[in-house]
């Protein structure tokens, strides 16, 4: 009796009430999805639409829904700080609870809002950019999708069961390893974070294959979307530097479980070497998350300024440049760690290069719009407050580029604002933008312009009145990580106006929230397929599209396509209209839900080193894949009535 | 049935992968090969580093040929490209690795 009581007092998080209230809640929210579910019997509907789909347009819209709940849970993980900050010797979170949350916080962001949102609006947009009916290889994509899915699971249950992570999202050695950081919460950030790295590594390389071998005829290279382009750079950044993130986790893995020292000076490991590894990864990550928005302003920059975009070509080199560079630049993120000179000054000398092709890219959206006939739209707003406001994250990036400089704020409340001018006036901004672009071609339907702008507004003035302070405070000596500072140092009034911001931050992406919501029940249809009067293949087809993207593939001659075929339909060139041919889909299936819900069990008992768990699970994993190797019925074929009767009722077939 | 080139390739049975098994099979053997080297002799640093090095590369040869197709395909200027921008990040991290961890203050 006494030992259950022990181990259950271990296994639940507990003494904490905002611990039980989220307790409360996960079981309140669980009860309720399953009574809604049961009660209106739609089980077997989840199942068969939504689980076990490999429909590239379903499981980005998963994506997507998964993404903004997560950013959901990271932004309370901020609130919190932030209320903890707002004011000098708070006690609204203890310094142990501090390090959890921004461990969190961070993770979770990174990991499981930024690159599933823009995993999530490529896998809408790709395929139909470049006029193919799914991705290369649509059963890996739904693998993909829940294995980040489970493994963001895994890591948000540490919340309640058995203690989050605090090592930082960055999990350095040798804080992170097993002798200071003993229990649970570090097993769950390295394997939970492991199993969606595997998800992600398998996106990469099916979305290089796509764009590499399903655009549509006529389609070169140089002819691609600008989108499509840059997830295509995107596709090779994660297969080459994800495998080194893959081999860190797993060895600071085999360290924690199996006493091994990659990672503890004691028997000659080097805790240095984490750093190195991870960073290795780290940050090329960044552009990971930051080029696909490149791509989706460029895009919409484009169609709302209704012009062609401006130095296309050099866009893409610079793009192509910026790869390569972000392989050679990891070390700016330790400049302090006791490297001699040449090895900081060729990290600093690359880092500032890194630049260049960076700022190329902003003169191209510059001129785009010079002499555009520009439409305020949602999504126009979120592209023109990036270039500003990215802009300063790019200079302060620049600034701590420089070494020696880098001594003076390294790790201050500088360094928190910089990253967070790019990660949020880029990637979020960025992923906002694409979300409001292309909602009518998820949905058929879009969203609300006047609550879309409202949202913008208070979003984008919060975000600065939040980070702008930010770079003073830090400047002032205040460092990052920090969960409580003495009255008396001037830092009160900075700090509250901060958290203000924060606060405003949270009701721009309420607004945000309340639109999807409301445009759900009186948003205005899209029945043309192109609300925006856009230029890329998307808009071509219906929205939302059917399963198979296109009755027919179309056959492209010139960049921009779309916006090619409306110029000869203007000057009155008629199309004809071919017969329908039965189109080949790729089957339904269950097992990448199974499979990646094996890989959290295998997961959860190696977290608590429970073998008689783990094992099990790996050998569930075995079974899946051989079942899978043995389906050979894996493709049907949609008949030409059936696309006659879909078409028709897009009213595209008379 | 006539096809839409840019339709997924219809997998159909291609008889027992052989190839894929038989590199699966040697490179587990040359991954617990390494581990016993490592852990079940007590060899010198210096002879366990060049040996597990060795197999490491030869690992990577066997994943090459074996799984990853490189003499497949009717592109070789992908396969080219692809090569030489691995070589170039294995030598970038290897390289840098060496230099910046054995020359701290
Ligand atoms: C509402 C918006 C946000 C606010 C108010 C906010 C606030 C904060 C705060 C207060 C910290 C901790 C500072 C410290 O004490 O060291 C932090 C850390 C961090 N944030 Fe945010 N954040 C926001 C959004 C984001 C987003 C969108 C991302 C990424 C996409 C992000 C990524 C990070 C990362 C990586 C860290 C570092 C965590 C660590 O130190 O390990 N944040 N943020
Ligand atoms: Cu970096």
């Amino acid at each position: 009796m006494e030992n259950i009581k022990t181990f259950l007092s271990h296994f639940f998080v507990t003494g904490d009430p905002m611990i039980y209230g989220a307790d409360a809640s996960i079981a309140l929210v669980s009860v309720a999805i399953v009574f809604v579910l049961t009660y209106f019997k739609k089980w077997k509907w989840l199942w068969r639409e939504w689980l076990t789909t490999v429909d590239h347009k379903r499981i980005g819209i998963m994506y997507i829904i998964a993404a903004l709940l997560m950013l959901f849970r990271g932004g309370v993980d901020a609130l919190m700080m932030r209320t903890q900050l707002a004011l000098p010797n708070m006690h609204f979170l203890n310094s142990e609870h501090y390090n959890q949350v921004f461990t969190t916080h961070g993770t979770i962001m990174i990991i499981f809002v930024a690159m599933p949102f823009i995993f999530g609006l490529m896998n809408i947009a790709v395929p139909l950019q470049i006029g193919a009916r799914d991705v290369a290889f649509p059963f890996l994509n739904a693998v993909s999708f829940w294995l980040f899915f489970f493994g963001a699971m895994l890591f948000n249950l540490s919340f309640v069961i058995g203690g989050s992570p605090d090592a930082g999202w960055s999990s350095y050695a040798p804080y992170a390893g097993a002798e200071l950081n003993p229990g649970v919460g570090q097993n769950y950030y390295l394997i939970g974070v492991q199993i969606s790295g595997i998800g992600s590594l398998a996106t990469g390389i099916n979305f290089l294959v796509t764009i590499a071998k399903m655009r549509a005829p006529g389609m070169t290279l140089f002819k691609m979307p600008l989108f499509t382009w840059s997830i295509l750079i995107t596709s090779i950044i994660v297969i080459f530097a994800f495998p080194a993130f893959t081999v860190a986790l797993a060895l600071m893995t085999i360290d924690r479980l199996f006493g091994a020292h990659f990672f503890t000076i004691a028997s000659g490991g080097s805790p240095m070497l984490w750093a190195n590894l991870f960073w290795f990864w780290g940050h090329p990550e960044v552009y990971i998350v930051l080029l696909p928005v490149f791509g989706i302003f460029s895009e919409v920059i484009a169609t709302f300024a209704h012009k062609a975009l401006f130095g296309y070509v050099v866009m893409i080199w610079s793009m192509i440049a910026i790869s390569v560079l972000s392989f050679l630049t990891w070390l700016h993120h330790f400049f302090t760690m006791g490297n001699t000179a040449p090895v900081n000054a060729f990290f600093s000398l690359s880092t500032m290069l890194i630049a260049i092709p960076t700022g190329v890219k902003i003169f191209n959206w510059l001129f785009t719009l010079n002499k555009g006939r520009i439409e305020f739209t949602t999504p126009m707003l979120w592209a023109l407050a990036f270039i500003p406001n990215f802009t300063v994250g790019g200079v302060t990036g620049v600034m701590l580029a420089m070494a020696p400089a880098d001594y003076q704020y390294h790790n201050s409340d500088f360094l928190v604002a910089h990253f967070h001018s790019t990660l949020i006036a880029g990637t979020v901004f960025g992923v906002f933008c694409g979300l409001h672009y292309w909602w009518p071609k998820m949905f058929g339907y879009l969203l609300n312009e006047k609550l879309g702008k409202w949202s913008f507004w208070i979003f984008m003035i919060s975000y600065n009145i939040c980070f702008m302070p930010m770079y003073f405070l830090g400047l002032m000596g205040m460092t990052r990580r920090m969960y409580t500072y003495p009255a008396g140092l001037g830092w009160g009034p900075i700090n509250f106006i901060i958290t203000i911001g924060a606060f405003g931050m949270g009701l721009g992406f309420t607004i945000m929230a309340a639109n999807i919501i409301w445009s759900a029940i009186h948003g205005k249809r899209d029945t043309t397929g192109d609300p925006w009067d856009g230029r890329t293949l998307e808009w071509s087809t219906s929205s939302p599209a059917p399963e198979y993207n296109f009755a027919h593939i179309p056959v492209v001659s010139t960049r921009d396509a779309f916006e090619a075929m409306k110029e000869e339909e203007r000057k009155g060139v008629k199309r004809r209209q071919l017969p329908f041919e039965p189109i080949h889909m790729p089957n339904n299936s269950g097992i990448p839900f199974i499979m990646s819900a094996f890989f959290f069990v295998a997961g959860f008992g190696f977290v608590f080193e429970w073998y008689w768990m783990g094992i099990p699970g790996l050998i569930g994993i075995v079974i899946c894949l051989l079942a899978r190797s043995f389906v050979y019925n894996d493709h049907h074929h949609i008949p030409t009535d059936e696309i006659e009767r879909t078409e028709r009722a897009a009213g595209r077939f008379s | 049935m006539q096809e839409h080139k840019n339709t997924a390739v219809e997998s159909e049975p291609a008889g027992f992968p052989w190839k894929q098994v038989i590199g699966l099979i040697l490179s587990l053997a040359l991954t617990f090969l390494a581990l016993w080297i490592a852990v079940g002799l007590s060899l010198p640093v210096h002879v366990t580093l060049t040996l597990i090095v060795g197999l490491a590369v030869i690992q990577a040869l066997i994943q090459l040929f074996m799984f990853m197709h490189v003499l497949e395909g009717t592109d070789t200027s992908h396969q080219i490209l692809g090569l030489i921008f691995g070589i170039f990040v294995a030598f970038a991290m290897v390289a840098g690795t060496l230099w910046i961890m054995y020359f701290t203050l």
